[in-house]
């Protein structure tokens, strides 16, 4: 698991200090227009195959009824799902996505919200202070290796079936990319920066404040964007476990009953929720890095 | 010694002092960094310390700045023995080392910003100091927009937005081209006319020491020791042309010949 996560890491790290967008617009710029309408539509033709691919075998009855929704099936159930009358007997799920989505939502975001207020500084006082970094850091990586799925009888033990014992496993499961990458943001700090924040006659408090935070910024928002990956993982297996409610509580919900289109609808809710939250995120690490652009190194 | 001297007259003239100071690095497999080092360097002297790279001259400055404790020895600043990085002791770093999360203005004025000063007390002073610098036009740039030889104007601009007594350069164009170079000096020696700071210039460059210093020390390598002092016997304000007069020649040779006397 570590190995993922360093992996994992160097990915979105990756990601990060990707080509400005300036300069790659430069470089379309140079080419031929149909070229690059067609370069544009590239990255849908593999999901537009599988689509249509599963579509016809699902018409052409190549599988027995009921294993598997169509998307065109998937996708009226989810209108249901999503608009149609609450309430209506014939379907349970009817008219109840919202809800289900904020109810899942609410908890990334509150769970999210406590690993972040917990992780980061954790993870900065690991990187900047020594001592503190003995006391914790070994504790924290002997915990780590615990999967959260593994705590889930413990956070029913101690919450019960509720919320709480749901936002306690998405809180557990962000905090170690959060605190990991900011102890490692804390510790990556050009000595240079240190001895000129020292000369200038900053105090430790600010040091911290005006040097060390800013410097790890970067490092914490790779940690803030693996943490949100792993709540949003951590709710759907806490929410099919511990709760009544939530997008991971109809998913299994359907599966039992055997209402395949829900589950697969179910499946696209999590993955649009996945994605804005990430979108949300690298939106607020744009103009809160926007000093990141200039960099070229 | 160690307490304050309270005349200070007295302690004014002295500028700055080091007396039989030894720093050795690490424990068991000490290395010397430098070894008895006796000088004292007067109030608005522009001193040059000249030698060749690992001779302990950075260990020198960080001594002087506080940014490291002696291993024997006394340092002090205007009578006052040095402990630890003071306002009145501003450094120039080899690399700029400006915070690339501050634009140029809030770079320059980050030790104001330190004590929490209202802007209109050194706003001016900022805006003047970027005009000497050449920086006009610049203030909203990001550090990393900007050129090695325009980072180390900033650098220089926040250091004098000290206030302080005394500048200590640790071979601030060393990683310039050229050409730079000689600009940056030239800037550097207009700057020193205008403000008249104490100046501590460590270099390895024998032309940079020369144009710029009124006093020259030449070290050894390892450990470092003081071996010659030399007077620079050039006019104020200094040009660019007088790199090639006879005088500066001569400080050359002179410079050579100490040179060639180090042990090896």
């Amino acid at each position: 698991m570590g190995g993922q996560m360093t992996d994992l890491a160097q990915n979105v790290a990756g990601e990060l200090t990707a080509l400005p967008p300036a300069r790659r617009d430069l470089k379309r710029s140079r080419k031929n227009p149909i070229v690059v309408r067609i370069s544009k539509l590239q990255p849908l033709i593999v999901p537009m195959a599988i689509l249509l691919l599963w579509e016809l075998v699902v018409r052409m009855g190549l599988i027995p009824p009921g294993l598997l929704s169509s998307p065109s099936g998937i996708a009226k159930g989810l209108s249901v799902w999503a608009f149609g009358p609450a309430g209506n007997g014939m379907n349970a799920y009817s008219g109840t996505l919202l809800s289900n989505m904020l109810n899942s939502g609410e908890r990334v975001f509150e769970g999210f919200l406590v690993a972040i207020v917990v992780g980061v500084p954790t993870g900065l006082m690991i990187g900047y202070n020594k001592s503190f970094a003995k006391t914790f850091d070994p504790f924290i990586q002997s915990m780590r290796p615990v999967p959260i799925t593994a705590w889930m009888p413990v956070s029913l033990t101690l919450f019960g079936i509720s919320g709480l014992s749901a936002i306690s496993l998405i809180s557990l499961g962000a905090f170690y990319p959060i605190v990991i990458n900011s102890a490692m943001g804390a510790r990556d700090i050009n000595k240079q920066f240190v001895r000129a924040a020292r000369m200038m006659g900053a105090s430790p408090r600010q040091l911290m404040m005006r040097v060390i935070v800013p410097n790890a910024l970067p490092a914490i928002f790779v940690g803030l964007r693996l943490g949100i990956g792993v709540a949003w993982t951590a709710v759907v297996i806490a929410e099919m476990v511990a709760v009544k409610s939530g997008l991971g509580y109809v998913l299994w919900d359907a599966y039992y009953i055997g209402r395949m289109e829900i589950v697969l609808g179910d499946m696209v809710a999590i993955g649009l929720l996945g994605f804005l939250s990430d979108c949300l995120i690298v939106a607020i690490e744009r103009r809160v890095l926007h000093w990141k652009q200039y960099n070229s190194r | 010694m160690k307490h304050e001297k309270p005349n200070e007259t007295v302690s004014r003239a002295s500028g700055i002092q080091l007396r039989n100071v030894f720093k050795t690095y690490g424990g068991d497999k000490s290395v010397a960094a430098i070894e008895d080092i006796n000088l004292v360097l007067p109030e608005g002297q522009f001193t040059a310390i000249l030698g060749p790279s690992g001779c302990g001259k950075s260990t020198l400055l960080n001594l002087i700045a506080g940014l490291e404790e002696a291993t024997a020895g006394e340092v002090s600043v205007f009578g006052k023995p040095v402990t630890a990085p003071g306002p009145e002791r501003a450094v120039v770093f080899q690399e700029a080392t400006l915070f690339p999360w501050l634009n140029i203005f809030e770079n320059i004025v980050f030790s104001a910003r330190l004590k929490h000063l209202p802007i209109d007390q050194f706003k001016d002073l900022a805006d003047e100091l970027i005009t000497a610098v050449g920086l006009e036009g610049f203030k909203l740039h990001m550090p990393d927009q900007l050129s090695g030889g325009m980072r180390q104007r900033v650098g220089i601009a926040r250091a004098l937005l000290m206030r302080p007594q005394v500048l200590l350069m640790d071979e601030p164009f060393g990683a310039l081209d050229a050409q730079t170079r000689l600009q940056m000096q030239q800037l550097l020696t207009d700057v020193w006319e205008r403000y008249k700071k104490t100046v501590v210039f460590i270099t390895h460059d024998i032309d940079e020491a020369i144009f710029l210093a009124d006093v020259i020390y030449v070290m050894s390598a390892r450990p470092g020791r003081m071996v010659t002092e030399l007077r620079v016997p050039l006019p104020r304000p200094r040009s660019v042309s007088m790199l090639t007069s006879d005088v500066f020649n001569k400080l050359r040779v002179k410079v050579f010949e100490s040179i060639s006397l180090l042990p090896h």
